[in-house]
C-alpha cells in the first residue's frame, strides 16, 4: 500500500492546524504597510467630505434661508415605523421610507436629518405625516402641524416622535 | 453594535460622574451630535466621522462658543469622533483614536470601553505588542456589559504575549463566570498546554468539552466542539489515538467542526488497526460535499480501509471515484484562479446587492459565474484576508463617494455660474437705486436726529411758539399782514382793527402757551412712532444689505475652494485607484495562494489514488486468481 497510514495521519494534522494559509505568500509586513496608507488615505478623503459638507452649507443651504428638520424618536413603543413625510407651507418637500437598520438606530437615541432646505424669512408651517403598523398589526397614521418663524439664523425643528405626551411633537431648537 | 450603545449611553454616564463633560440629564441634546450617533448606529462611520468633524470645525471658529449648544457636549463630541475613528479601522498611533483612548477628557468607563476596542482591533491584526500596551493602559470603571469580554480579551493578549501565567490566573477566574465557561475553559487549555502543564491542559479542555449548554447556543455549543477536537487531535499528535477518539466522538455531527471531527475519529481507529470503525465516521464524511478538505480526504481514506479489510475491488472502485471527484475539484479550481486573475473575484467583492444583504458570504457561495467565491469561507478564517478585504470594501466606498463629489463639484459650478449670469447684470442698476434710496434715508435720518434735538431743547429752555400748529402759525402771518396794512393810520377804524389784531394775537398766543405741555407731549410721541418707522425702515435696511451680500456671495468666493476640493479628489482618486489595485493585487495573490496550495495537494492525492487503485487492482485480481486457482486446485485435487 503505497498511501501510508503516517502520511495520511500528517496531512490530517494538518487540516487540523490553525490558518497556516496562503497569507504566507503575501508579507506581513507588506499588509500593515497597507493598511497605514489605507488609513491615511482615509483621513485624506474625510477631510473632502468635512470640507464639501461646509461647502454645501454655505453655497445652498445658507444660514439665512436654511431650515433643517430633525427626528427622534422615543426608545420605547409599540409602532412599527413606515415611512414618514414633511410638508413644508403645503408642498411636500420629503418621503422618507425607513430601513431597519435606521429604525434601530433611531431607537438607540440617534437623530435623522431628514430634510433641510430653503424658506424665506418669516411665518411657515411645518406638516408631518406617520405611517406604519401599530403592534396590533393595525395600519397606523398620523398627522401633526406646527408653525415656525425662520429668522437671520439657520431654523431647526426637532421632531420626537412617540414619547409620553404626544406622537408628534415639535420643538424650534 | 453594543459598543455604540455606550457611545449614546455616555451621555447620561457623564452626566452620572460628573466628569470633566458638564453634560447632564436636562442640557439640550445636541441634534448635530446626535445626528452623527444616527450613522454610527448604522455602521456608517464615514458619514458620522465627517459630519461631526464639520460641526466642530463649525463650533471652533465661533466667537462665543457658549452659545452654540455643543458646548455642553464638545469634549464628548470630541471623543466621539477618535471614536468613531476607531470604528472605522483607523487606529494610526497619530490617529485621533488613540488620543480618545489615551487622553480623551471623558470619563473613565468611555476610555475603558474604547482601548478595549482598540486593543481588540491590534489583536485581531496580530499586532500583539499593541494589543498589550493598549489593554493595559485600561484602569478603573469598566463598563459592565464588556467587563468580562474585557478580561477574555486580556487572557488572550496575554496568552500571544506568551505571559501565560498571567492568562491562567485571569482565565480561572472568568471560567467561573456563567456564560464564560466555554470560551474561558478552552483558553484556558490551551493556556496551559503553552506553558508546559500538557496533562493540566488536556484536562482542562476535557472539562470545556462536556459543558452542559444550551442547544439553541450556537457559539458556546462550537468553542464546546472546538475545544473537543482541539483536544482529540493533541492526542492523536502525541500518539494516543484510543483516547482521542471518545473526544472526537463528542464533537456534533451538524457543526463548523464536524467534517474535521470526524476525519480525526476515522483516523484514530486506523491508528489502532480498527479498519472497520474507521468507516463509520468516513462514510458519513464521504458523503459531503466533496470541496471541503476533511471531504477530500475522506475520499481517500474510505477506499484505504476497504484495502486494509482486505476488499480489494471495492476500495479500487472507490478509489476511481476519488479519482473523478478530484478531477472535477481540480477543474473547478482551475476555472476560479482563471475567473480570479480576469479580476471577477474583486468585482463580486463589491457588488451593491451583496452589501446589503448580512448573509452576503453565505450567498457568495452560491454564485455559478463566479466559482472562487465558493472558498471564501475559508479564506476568510484568515484575520490578514479579512482586514485586507475590509480595507478593499472601504476604498471602494471611497472611490465611489470620491467620483459623485466630481459631480456635486460640476453641479456647484453650473449653479455658481447660473447665479453669476443672473445676478451680475443686475446688481449695478438695484446698487444705483439703492444708493439714491441710501441718500434719502440718510437725510431723513438727519431730519430725525434734528427733530430730536429741538425737542430736548425745549425740555429744558420751553419755547411754546417752535410748536405753533401750521393754522396758528397761518394766522399769526395773516394778522401781521393786516397789522402792516394799518401800519401809519391812526383813523378810528384803524385802531379798532389793531385793538382786534392784539386781541387775535393774545388769544393765539393764549392757546399756544396753555397748550404746550401737551404740544409738547404729543411731539414726542409722534418723535415714538417715527422711532418705530425707523426701526422697522433699518430692519428692511439691514435685510437688504444682507440679501445684497447674499447674492454676491452666492456666486462669488467659491473659485479657489471648489479648485482646492476638485485637486484634492483628484489627488485622493488616484491614490484610492493605487491603493485599490494593491489591496486587490494582493487579495487576489490571497485567494490563488491558497487555491494553488488546494490544487497541490489535489494533485498530490490524485498520484495517491492512482497507484492505490492500480495496487488495488492488482490485488484484487490476484485475489480473484488465488481464488480461482484455490477452486481448480480443489476440483482437481478431489476424487
Amino acid at each position: 500500500m503505497r498511501i501510508t497510514r503516517n502520511a495520511l495521519l500528517s496531512v490530517c494534522l494538518l487540516t487540523a492546524m490553525p490558518a497556516l494559509n496562503a497569507a504566507d505568500k503575501v508579507s506581513r509586513d507588506k499588509i500593515k504597510g497597507l493598511d497605514e496608507q489605507v488609513q491615511d488615505i482615509k483621513t485624506d478623503v474625510l477631510a473632502i467630505s468635512t470640507e464639501l459638507l461646509q461647502l454645501e452649507e454655505t453655497l445652498i443651504y445658507p444660514s439665512n434661508t436654511q431650515v433643517s428638520v430633525f427626528v427622534s424618536v422615543a426608545p420605547d413603543h409599540d409602532v412599527r415605523l413606515d415611512s414618514l413625510d414633511v410638508i413644508v407651507d403645503g408642498e411636500e418637500v420629503t418621503h422618507h421610507v425607513y430601513t431597519h437598520k435606521e429604525l434601530e438606530a433611531l431607537k438607540s437615541g440617534g437623530v435623522q436629518r431628514v430634510y433641510t432646505g430653503n424658506v424665506r424669512s418669516g411665518k411657515h408651517t411645518l406638516e408631518v405625516v406617520l405611517s406604519g403598523v401599530t403592534a396590533g398589526n393595525d395600519e397606523y397614521r398620523e398627522t401633526a402641524t406646527h408653525t415656525f418663524t425662520k429668522e437671520e439664523g439657520p431654523s431647526l425643528v426637532e421632531v420626537s416622535l412617540f414619547g409620553s405626551n404626544n406622537n408628534i411633537h415639535f420643538k424650534d431648537r | 453594535m453594543a459598543c455604540r450603545h455606550i457611545a449614546l449611553l455616555g451621555l447620561c454616564v457623564l452626566s452620572a460622574t460628573g466628569v470633566a463633560d458638564s453634560s447632564n440629564a436636562s442640557s439640550p441634546r445636541d441634534l448635530f451630535l446626535s445626528e452623527s450617533f444616527y450613522y454610527a448606529e448604522q455602521g456608517l462611520y464615514f458619514d458620522a466621522i465627517s459630519r461631526l468633524d464639520a460641526e466642530l470645525q463649525q463650533y471652533q471658529r465661533v466667537d462665543e462658543r457658549q452659545l452654540d449648544p455643543l458646548h455642553i457636549h464638545a469634549n464628548y463630541a470630541e471623543f466621539s469622533v477618535g471614536d468613531f475613528e476607531l470604528s472605522y479601522r483607523m487606529h494610526r498611533k497619530a490617529g485621533r483614536a488613540i488620543q480618545a483612548v489615551l487622553e480623551g477628557n471623558v470619563s473613565a468607563a468611555i476610555r475603558n470601553e474604547a482601548a478595549y476596542r482598540l486593543a481588540r482591533i491590534y489583536y485581531e491584526k496580530g499586532e500583539k505588542v499593541n494589543a498589550l500596551h493598549t489593554i493595559e493602559r485600561i484602569e478603573g470603571d469598566v463598563p459592565v456589559h464588556i467587563r468580562h469580554d474585557e478580561r477574555l480579551l486580556r487572557a488572550q493578549i496575554y496568552t500571544v504575549n506568551g505571559r501565560f501565567s498571567d492568562a491562567v490566573e485571569l482565565l480561572e477566574k472568568l471560567e467561573k463566570v456563567e456564560g464564560y465557561q466555554g470560551f474561558a475553559g478552552y483558553n484556558l487549555g490551551v493556556a496551559l498546554i503553552l506553558q508546559g502543564e500538557e496533562e493540566k491542559g488536556l484536562e482542562q479542555l476535557d472539562k470545556a468539552g462536556q459543558l452542559k449548554v444550551d442547544e439553541d447556543n450556537e457559539p458556546a455549543l462550537a468553542i464546546r466542539d472546538k475545544a473537543n477536537l482541539t483536544l482529540g487531535y493533541r492526542l492523536l499528535k502525541n500518539e494516543k489515538a484510543g483516547s482521542a477518539a471518545q473526544y472526537l466522538d463528542r464533537v456534533r455531527l451538524q457543526g463548523p467542526f464536524s467534517n474535521k471531527a470526524l476525519l480525526g475519529a476515522g483516523w484514530s481507529n486506523v491508528a489502532r488497526q480498527k479498519f472497520d470503525r474507521a468507516l463509520v465516521p468516513w462514510n458519513i464524511l464521504f458523503k459531503r460535499n466533496p470541496t471541503n478538505k476533511a471531504v477530500q480526504e475522506s475520499l481517500l481514506g474510505v477506499p484505504y480501509a476497504y484495502a486494509n479489510l482486505e476488499l480489494h475491488g471495492r476500495a479500487a472502485v472507490l478509489y476511481g471515484s476519488a479519482l473523478d471527484a478530484f478531477g472535477a475539484e481540480l477543474v473547478r479550481l482551475k476555472d476560479s484562479v482563471a475567473s480570479i486573475r480576469s479580476g471577477n473575484f474583486l468585482k463580486v467583492m463589491v457588488r451593491e446587492e451583496i452589501k446589503l444583504d448580512s448573509n452576503w458570504l453565505i450567498r457568495l457561495r452560491e454564485l455559478p459565474e463566479t466559482p472562487e467565491t465558493y472558498y471564501l469561507m475559508d479564506l476568510m478564517a484568515s484575520n490578514d484576508f479579512q482586514a485586507l478585504l475590509k480595507n478593499y470594501l472601504d476604498l471602494e466606498d471611497m472611490r465611489q463617494r470620491l467620483v459623485a463629489w466630481q459631480g456635486h463639484l460640476d453641479a456647484y459650478e453650473d449653479m455658481i455660474a447660473l447665479r453669476r449670469d443672473y445676478y451680475e447684470p443686475l446688481l449695478p442698476g438695484i446698487d444705483e437705486r439703492f444708493r439714491v434710496l441710501d441718500s434719502k434715508i440718510r437725510l431723513r435720518m438727519e431730519q430725525r436726529q434734528s427733530l430730536d434735538d429741538r425737542l430736548q431743547r425745549l425740555l429744558v429752555a420751553p419755547r411754546p411758539e417752535l410748536l405753533a400748529t401750521a393754522d396758528e402759525r397761518m394766522a399769526l402771518e395773516s394778522l401781521e399782514k393786516i397789522a402792516a396794512n394799518y401800519a401809519g393810520n391812526d383813523g378810528p377804524s384803524a385802531q379798532e382793527a389793531r385793538r382786534r389784531i392784539a386781541r387775535m394775537r393774545g388769544v393765539l398766543a393764549w392757546d399756544i402757551h396753555t397748550d404746550y405741555d401737551r404740544r409738547l407731549t404729543e411731539a414726542f410721541e409722534h418723535l415714538r412712532e417715527l422711532d418705530d418707522d425707523v426701526a422697522r425702515l433699518e430692519r428692511i435696511y439691514a435685510s437688504y444689505v444682507r440679501t445684497r451680500q447674499a447674492a454676491t456671495q452666492s456666486y462669488q468666493g467659491y473659485d479657489d475652494r471648489i479648485s482646492l476640493a476638485r485637486n484634492n479628489i483628484r489627488q485622493a482618486a488616484l491614490k484610492v485607484d493605487r491603493l485599490m489595485k494593491g489591496v486587490g493585487h494582493m487579495l487576489e495573490a490571497m485567494a490563488i495562494a491558497e487555491l494553488e496550495q488546494r490544487q497541490e495537494r489535489l494533485e498530490q492525492y490524485r498520484v495517491q489514488a492512482r497507484f492505490a487503485m492500480a495496487e488495488s487492482y492488482d490485488r484484487a485480481v490476484k485475489a480473484q486468481q488465488e481464488q480461482a486457482h484455490g477452486g481448480i486446485g480443489e476440483e482437481e485435487s478431489s476424487p
